[in-house]
């Protein structure tokens, strides 16, 4: 019954925010005679309602299903905890998400922050790495066709069966799932930077072989401009995969990280964290996708 | 005969799935300093390859091709290009892609505030003094050819190439910016060497007309003199009988001995 409570004080919000609008347009349509007045009024609602039905309902609508259906299955599971008892457990454990209780009991904040941290370099790395190489496969075809034949052959490659290689180089657990992380991103910037170079118009090509311009003025005034849309999308793609790699990658590395707090909260079988965790992974992910495409937008001419 | 650029027997044949292409077969050419030549033919008939291969983009299969007596080999600075699509770098102004030219040539002798100079010179030129920082998605078809001008002459470029440099122009636009063009090359005294496929942009501006077959293995049909006065001007031309004579030797070319079958 609190389900459906939470519900309506959510599209309670969405309605007052339409009402909002309307009062925003109101001052300008006051100076128009009555009848107009009433017309754009009339339009106002019109828009909101049309705003309301195509942006504001689907995903309410759909959140609402979804949220039912877990509720619905959590009923009939003797294990899995409902809705409502995972809001409960994680207002509570955001409620202090920074304690520190030694190194296997520490807040969830912790947790996220060591995963980022760890993802951060890694990907840092990979980017680091993997731009510069994928300018070179672009721009000379007997590179591409050295590296060519590796990158297809590790590419498909499942993530973590580079863990034990890691382990092994590195003897110790975070450089491993840094490694991982590296492994598994580094693909998708190699390969969109190379065809970005490959992409680049053989007008703007032209202009540079007229000039005689040198590598390196070919490379700052036109290669690097024109891939750089490419680059972000290599970017956003790598981003979407380190995140993803990195829960199974804690996993098995243990340490502080989310992952190894999914795991963490399996063996203590808490499960209302596990699945906090499971929205927290997917909320984050969420926003570093929007932040690169935001950065991405950027670089458009 | 060695003329300032000279095209001696070239040949130009492509690689094509069907095997092998002849697109050009025994052009000879010759041209004088400060002479404006226009190349015009169906569309098809190599006229565009035979700029590219003076401007070096693409190599010989045979022949040779020589500027100031010098063999052509590969693409250079002396050679300008004006493309028909201007080809500006979108992501730099346009007083920066007139700037990464005259840096390129002038770069090693001259110090940044010559170079400015110079960049600025060449846009004033092409009457876009007041558009300098503008960036090229921001101007006009039409300026942004001029900037593809501008570009071109501010290199000092033995012979100017133009591949229909205003093919993608509107009328007006193209007839304003063809005079801009007589007014620049005539006060520079400038080589140029043009594509068209306009009867009227060719006797307006050229001093010869350079006619082609029709393709495969293509070759210069008549090179027609166009010995009418300069200064020129287009509307006194229009009613001037040896224009009109000119320019139906060109159609009469074009459209009665080497008609182009429907594509």
């Amino acid at each position: 019954m609190t389900v459906v409570s939470i519900k309506q004080v959510r599209t309670g919000e969405d309605l007052s925010e339409i009402v909002v609008q309307k009062t925003i347009h109101e001052p300008v349509a006051a100076e128009k005679p009555v009848v107009s007045e009433v017309k754009s009024k009339l339009i106002n609602v019109k828009a909101g309602l049309e705003f309301f039905v195509k942006r504001i309902l689907p995903p309410i609508l759909g959140l609402m299903l979804f949220v039912m259906l877990w509720e619905l299955i959590a009923q009939r599971s003797e294990n899995l905890p409902g809705p409502i008892k995972t809001w409960a457990s994680a207002v509570e454990l955001f409620s202090d998400p920074f304690y520190d209780n030694g190194p296997n009991d520490k807040g969830i904040g912790w947790n996220i922050l060591n995963s980022l941290e760890r993802v951060g370099m890694g990907f840092g790395l990979a980017a680091l790495i993997g731009i510069p190489l994928g300018f070179m496969i672009g721009r000379f075809a007997f590179f591409s066709g050295m590296a060519s034949p590796i990158i297809s052959l590790l590419r498909p490659v499942s993530p973590l069966a580079w863990l034990p290689i890691g382990l092994l180089v590195f003897k110790e657990a975070q450089p491993a799932a840094i490694w991982v992380i590296f492994i598994s991103s580094i693909w998708p910037m190699i390969i969109n930077t190379a065809v970005g170079v490959s992409k680049v118009p053989q007008d703007y090509m032209n202009v540079a072989r007229v000039l005689n311009l040198s590598e390196w003025k070919i490379f700052t005034k036109i290669l690097f401009p024109a891939v750089l849309p490419y680059m972000m999308t290599g970017v956003r793609l790598a981003i979407g995969v380190a995140w993803l790699v990195i829960v199974a990658a804690e996993m098995l590395t243990g340490g502080v990280g989310i992952g190894f707090w999914v795991w963490d909260e399996w063996n203590n079988l808490n499960v209302e964290h596990i699945i906090i965790a499971i929205f927290v992974v997917g909320i984050i992910g969420l926003l570093l996708e929007q932040a690169l495409l935001l950065v991405a937008k950027r670089f458009e001419y | 005969m060695n003329k300032y650029v000279q095209v001696e027997k070239v040949q130009m044949a492509f690689e094509t799935k069907k095997g092998k292409f002849v697109a050009l077969k025994d052009v000879d050419l010759g041209i004088d300093q400060g002479e404006f030549i226009s190349i015009i033919g169906h569309s098809g008939c190599g006229k565009s390859t035979l700029l590219n291969l003076v401007a070096g983009l693409i190599d010989a299969t045979g022949g040779a091709l020589f500027c100031a007596g010098r063999e052509i080999a590969g693409p250079g600075p002396d050679r300008a290009v004006v493309f028909q699509n201007h080809s500006l770098l979108p992501w730099l102004t346009c007083f920066d892609n007139v700037y990464l030219a005259v840096e390129r040539v002038f770069g090693r002798k001259e110090d940044k505030a010559n170079l400015k100079k110079r960049t600025k010179e060449a846009l004033e030129l092409v009457g876009l003094g007041h558009a300098m920082y503008k960036l090229p998605h921001e101007i006009s078809g039409g300026m942004k050819q001029r900037v593809g001008i501008a570009r071109a002459l501010s290199m000092q470029p033995k012979v100017l190439l133009l591949d229909e440099p205003f093919g993608a122009l509107d009328a007006l636009t193209r007839a304003h910016l063809q005079d801009e063009l007589m007014r620049i090359v005539a006060a520079l005294g400038s080589t140029a060497i043009m594509v068209t496929h306009d009867v009227d942009e060719a006797v307006l501006l050229s001093d010869r007309i350079v006619m082609m077959t029709n393709g495969p293995a293509a070759t210069i049909g008549e090179v027609l003199e166009v010995n009418l006065p300069r200064p020129r001007d287009r509307l006194a031309l229009a009613e001037d009988a040896r224009y009109v004579h000119l320019r139906g030797e060109v159609l009469q070319f074009l459209y009665a001995r080497h008609k182009k079958e429907a594509a």
